[in-house]
């Protein structure tokens, strides 16, 4: 079976615009994903070291704000509907299989050290900037956020900055 | 009135919003082909502009929703979450994360999508991203000068760049549109040909851009409903000409000693006025509180009728007009104002009135309604005013 093609773009915007939407009116809040990376390491670290976490501050400044526990967080429980709904997309379009993408002009071993270093810059980045293309960009554009746009604009101008060095990654 | 949270719905039900809200999330960003870390990046190499698409269009949509429905009093703005502004941590951030974009080829949103539909890549980009959380959660003491240098609080793009919220607005809709127009010829000049979905599809497209435009504007033209009835109220002959209902004095002191459970009052005198001496089931509120939740959720109560009252009758009456055009029409105004309460009924002497009837009332209730206002005043004291605070979001 071939895959199916992806859907028109604009649509796909309007959708995703429409969801976001409806998060801000039914929640008050946006959409996000990084935020559930950060729950997941610090009851990972509460697991495997707690006394560490009671001792060092970014522990304890997060867990004073979230007193029921790190993955009582409601964007753990969105970003298992990510899964679950990326989950059902690619199986209804027939695009389910073990793959990985990268330039011919490079290996897989490459583009999995890239893989690496790209989502420990993206972890870091993000809690720095408090927020990742998600939750600080998409969403802060929504309600007119200056730190969401600055952070947008910070991201995409950063990538095409940096975009020259890495092009043998992709083209 | 929206946030539905927590009033409407719990903050249990709400995890079960989220899975479903991240269902729709994931679904869509893989419909649309964010599960393909080529297609993602083509972006920065002029290939395939397919995020920049996807990620204006839906900014563009929801800002111009969030406006819309704030306009039209259906979500109160001042409670959803706005992401606070942090200067430097914004932009050294932004710009670390744009470099882990284009080595990495995922965001962590996107990451999470690929990943679920087999994409090795992606999987291994995860795992990254928990190492640099660590990475952050480690160092953070080093950190932590930075990351809350330059602190600007909630703050706007509007307020921060002086300008009307609905004329910003239409100038990212504008922009938008531009880029999108751009981001095609420059996907044909790459590529060598036109992208085939695109090619032969310009009326749709024209019309589109026609109708975002439109909808952009209609944001900038629109006046905002606060600013509306802001403007009414500022129109002596609208207030004068308006004819709101009355409650006396007498009745007011009748139902406050018969302890009636189906009136609350809403008291518009300054805080310090308010603080001296309040009435039993008053709550003091300024006339800008009319536009929040709260309040309008107090005044929605059935079977409670509203008494607005006010040092005098005008700032009453005004607050009731504002109250009746936001929809909300079981209100009634203290004829006279508080002043005339207290001649009637706090004063050494209750005012004299034509009527023999109101008078006997009046001097057996004056040595009633002090002791009720007292002992009121002692209880609430002790009481802890219930407000919603905004949302708590972000990543």
């Amino acid at each position: 079976m071939t895959e199916k093609k992806y859907m028109n773009p604009y649509l796909a915007g309007f959708f995703l615009g429409l969801t976001l939407l409806a998060t801000i009116y039914i929640t008050g809040r946006g959409l996000g994903a990084s935020g559930a990376v950060k729950s997941t390491v610090i009851a990972g670290v509460e697991i495997a070291a707690a006394e560490h976490t009671s001792e060092a501050t970014f522990y304890k400044e997060y867990k004073a704000e979230h007193p029921d526990g790190a993955l009582k967080n409601w964007l753990v429980f969105e970003v298992i509907g990510v899964i679950i709904g990326a989950f059902i997309s690619g199986l209804i379009s027939n695009r389910l299989k073990f793959s990985l993408e990268h330039s011919p002009k490079i290996t897989n071993r490459v583009r999995l050290a890239g893989a690496l270093t790209g989502g420990l810059l993206f972890g870091f980045g993000a809690q720095l900037g408090r927020g990742c293309t998600s939750g600080a960009a998409l969403s802060g554009m929504a309600v007119l956020s200056t730190g969401g746009l600055i952070t947008m604009m910070a991201i995409f101008g950063g990538a095409y900055a940096f975009a020259y060095f890495f092009r043998k990654l992709w083209i | 009135m929206g946030p539905l949270v927590p009033d409407v719905i719990g903050n249990e039900l709400n995890f079960v919003v989220a899975l479903f809200i991240g269902i729709a999330f994931g679904f869509i960003l893989e419909q649309a082909g964010f599960s393909s870390s080529k297609k993602l990046v083509g972006l920065f190499y002029g290939y395939d502009f397919t995020v920049l698409r996807v990620f204006f269009t839906a900014g563009v949509t929801a800002m111009i929703g969030v406006i819309v429905l704030g306009h039209f009093g259906l979500l109160d703005v001042s409670l959803i979450y706005i992401n606070p502004t942090f200067l430097w941590s914004a932009l050294i951030g932004g710009v670390i994360m744009g470099l882990g974009f284009v080595i990495g080829g995922f965001c962590p949103g996107t990451s999470v999508c690929a990943a679920a539909i087999g994409k090795i890549d992606a999987m291994v980009f995860v795992a990254g991203s928990f190492i640099g959380v660590l990475l952050f959660a480690e160092g953070y003491p080093l950190l932590e000068g930075l990351y809350k240098a330059e602190s600007w609080g909630n703050v706007r793009i509007f307020e921060t760049l002086g300008m009307s919220q609905a004329l910003f607005a239409f100038m990212l809709t504008v922009v938008a549109v531009g880029a999108f127009w751009a981001v095609t010829m420059v996907e044909a000049k790459v590529n060598g040909k036109p992208n085939p979905e695109f090619a032969n599809s310009r009326p749709l497209y024209t019309g589109i851009t026609a109708a975002a435009i439109l909808i952009g504007l209609s944001a900038f033209v629109l006046p905002d409903r606060k600013e509306d009835i802001a403007n009414l109220l500022n129109d002596e002959n609208v207030i004068s000409s308006y004819s709101p209902k009355f409650i006396t004095s007498d009745e007011l002191a009748f139902r406050i000693i018969d302890n009636d459970e189906t009136i609350q009052i809403f008291d518009f005198r300054t805080f310090n006025e308010f603080s001296t001496l309040n009435l039993p089931k008053s709550t003091n509120i300024q006339l800008s509180s009319l536009f929040e939740k709260d309040t309008q959720n107090k005044l929605s109560l059935k079977d409670q009728k509203n008494v607005f009252i006010a040092g005098d009758e005008v700032t009453a009456r005004r607050a009731a007009f504002a109250a009746e055009e936001l929809g909300y029409s079981d209100v009634y105004i203290l004829k006279g104002g508080m002043e005339s309460f207290k001649k009637a009924y706090l004063a050494a002497q209750p005012e004299k009135t034509e009527s023999l009837d109101t008078n006997r009332f009046r001097i057996q209730a004056a040595s009633l309604i002090p002791d009720i206002i007292k002992e009121n005043m002692a209880k609430k004291g002790t009481q802890v005013k219930k407000q919603s605070k905004r949302v708590l979001g972000g990543c």
